[in-house]
């Protein structure tokens, strides 16, 4: 018949079907129930405090150097209902408040941006080499930044600076382009077409962008830096014009978490789990393209910080987005904002371009991570 | 009861009919299993009940046309064990578990305590509690298959289908899975849909069997009717013995077609 013969049982079998347990009633349960991974307390705490101490630094230290300490009782100053007196003289009160601040405030949004969004690419094409500059932003605001450089258009003419305009809207030409294209005539199409569109058209900007560039030779510093990337801020207005994307990319990636951790299993078992796949990856998309290419109209072209930070957060927390998306948001943040600082000062006072300094640093820290845990 | 009921239904691959006209009913609480030769089908005409394939036809899950069914509600109805599920790396087996809550829960697919009990007492019933924090890429076939076989069972669906549950197992392993199924199925009435390659296992395992060839279906019934080794030789072109059991259980033996040769394989120690 159909049963193995006496004693043939692997070794390893824990379920004989001789000795079938009645069905547990869920309800029995109660005792050591397994927790699933999710964000906890201890590592949403850590997430704030990298947050918070990056901006104490960031607010702290600068061409003129304001204690920390004074700085921290400033900011508890600020606080409704708590009055303390910091000893911060009116100039340092100055610096830390109408220099400093905005700027600390854009790094922490750029770099949760960026590291958010390259979580929400890592998850919607299941792969590790994914960040927001995969679908061709990078190339198509590189476009748009030269273009309004070279006409002069980003010379400060008109109520509006120009550059953020033309970088915005070239990222989201490029962005809309691949997806476009990726869509077949008969409405199929994969992540992997969207990823090969993506590479194409970002090989189609960067090539037009070489070619402006190189007619218009004189501008080559300006485009160059531009590209390099750097956290520059004439008071709130950069903070300002980030505000809508990053509350609605943020909002929808929060939301999406537990989806992005069903899609990991390949669309057809996450459709047979219930879900839409391609509307899962169409929203995270729009939301995490949006706020990508509102982060480099402000900022330029800062690379690695949505590639890397989410893995490093994946190798230290644990993979599950419950946990990667929202510590990459505050990681991402506590990131930038400190290379900003380096920035700020290593040449003091000149300035390093951000993107030399996110590397320069987060690549030997990365590979430090890598070595020391096992995990992927 | 019908619990699924394929009327007419053709799958178009690559301009090809991979599936062809096929008309075939599974009742509720029984045993299907798709046999067939690579190619024949098999796995096609139970990718439709996921809801990934289009076709044309007719397909009804508990009587109700699937064009009436969200992707929700099918999921509610049917749950999937794909023949090589997609693993994500470095997930836990209780997270993974806890996927197969997804049709159940709302937008954030957040596991509510009672999917935590369920995918638990699941696991439990699999002998899998002491799996609860291993990894899920780190386990061995054996192991895995159990897993997998967790997530559809806490989708906790009337209809279980399964694409050659036990291609990757060795036969105590294969035994162990099918009975564990054979288990559930009697446990939870579970209407079960799979495709095998042992003509044995459909033989012992499955109260009907339904043979695929070209994506046609060519015979379906019980097995003592369906496994003769005039449909094998004509399918599969090989020459088999097929023993019936007194409970209507077959057994399907392989002859090889060429004689033996034989070399001296004495080894040397």
């Amino acid at each position: 018949m159909t049963t193995a013969t006496e004693g043939a049982g692997p070794a390893t079998s824990r379920t004989p079907a001789s000795s079938v347990a009645p069905p547990v009633a869920p309800e029995d349960v109660v005792d050591d129930l397994p927790a699933p991974t999710r964000l906890t307390a201890g590592w949403l705490l850590l997430g704030l405090g990298a947050v918070l101490g990056s901006a104490l630094v960031g607010l702290a230290i600068g061409p003129v150097t304001v204690p920390i300490h004074q700085v921290a009782l400033e900011l508890l100053d600020r606080l409704p209902l708590v009055t303390v007196d910091s000893g911060l003289s009116d100039a340092h009160a100055a610096i830390v408040w109408e220099i400093r601040t905005p700027r600390v405030v854009l790094g922490l949004l750029v770099g949760a941006l960026l590291a958010g969004s390259g979580a929400g690419y890592q998850a919607v094409f299941r792969n590790p080499l994914a960040d927001p500059y995969l679908l061709g932003i990078a190339a198509g605001a590189g476009l748009g930044a030269t273009l309004a450089i070279v006409t002069g258009a980003g010379d400060g003419v008109g109520p509006v600076d120009a550059i953020p305009v033309f970088a915005f809207v070239g990222a989201l030409l490029a962005v809309g382009a691949a997806a476009a294209l990726s869509v077949r005539r008969d409405g199929t199409g994969g992540p992997a077409t969207l990823i090969l569109a993506g590479v194409a058209v970002a090989a189609f900007f960067t090539a037009a962008q070489t070619y402006v560039q190189q007619r218009h030779a004189d501008t080559l510093r300006q485009v160059y830096a531009w590209i390099l990337g750097r956290l520059s801020t004439s008071g709130w207005d950069e903070v300002v014009l980030l505000l809508p994307y990053a509350a609605v990319c943020g909002a929808v990636l929060l939301v999406a978490v537990g989806a992005l951790d069903v899609l990991a299993v390949g669309d057809d078992e996450a459709r047979s789990l219930g879900l839409h796949p391609r509307r899962i990856r169409a929203a995270v998309l729009v939301a995490a393209s949006l706020a990508t290419a509102a982060a480099v109209a402000v900022s330029g072209l800062i690379g690695f910080v949505g590639l890397v930070v989410p893995h490093g957060v994946r190798l230290v927390a644990g993979v599950g987005n419950r946990r990667v998306v929202p510590l990459s948001l505050l990681f991402g943040g506590a990131f930038l904002a400190l290379a900003d600082v380096l920035a700020r000062t290593v040449q003091s006072p000149a300035e390093l371009p951000i993107g030399v300094i996110t590397a320069f640093v987060g690549a030997p820290f990365f590979l430090l991570i890598l070595r020391s845990r096992s995990a992927l | 009861m019908t619990a699924i009921e394929w009327r007419g239904v053709t799958v178009r691959l690559g301009g090809r009919a991979v599936v062809d006209d096929v008309t075939l009913d599974v009742p509720s609480g029984a045993w299907l299993s798709l046999i067939g030769p690579n190619g024949a089908g098999k796995t096609t005409l139970i990718r439709t009940l996921g809801g990934s394939l289009a076709h044309v036809g007719d397909l009804r899950i508990d009587g109700r046309p699937v064009e009436q069914l969200g992707v929700r509600q099918r999921a509610r109805a049917v749950a999937v064990v794909p023949q090589h599920p997609l693993v994500p790396p470095g997930l836990q087996v209780f997270d993974y578990v806890l996927l197969g809550r997804a049709p159940h829960q709302g937008l954030r697919c957040s596991p509510s305590l009672h999917d935590r009990r369920l995918a638990y007492a699941v696991l439990q019933r699999l002998g899998l509690d002491g799996f609860v924090t291993r990894r899920v890429d780190t386990l061995s076939g054996g192991e895995r298959q159990r897993v997998v076989l967790a997530r559809a069972l806490v989708q906790d669906t009337p209809v279980l289908v399964l694409d050659e549950p036990t291609t990757a197992l060795d036969v105590g392993h294969q035994l162990e899975v099918l009975e564990l199924i054979a288990d559930l199925r009697e446990e939870r009435g579970l209407t079960v849909v799979t495709t095998v390659h042992d003509l044995s296992i459909a033989g012992q395992f499955a109260d009907a069997v339904a043979v695929l060839a070209d994506g046609r279906l060519v015979d379906a019934g019980a097995p003592r009717d369906v496994l003769t080794p005039g449909l094998i030789g004509r399918h599969w072109g090989v020459q088999a013995t097929c023993d019936v059991d007194d409970d209507g259980a077959v057994t399907v033996t392989v002859r090889r077609r060429r004689e033996r040769r034989t070399t001296d394989t004495r080894t040397h120690r």
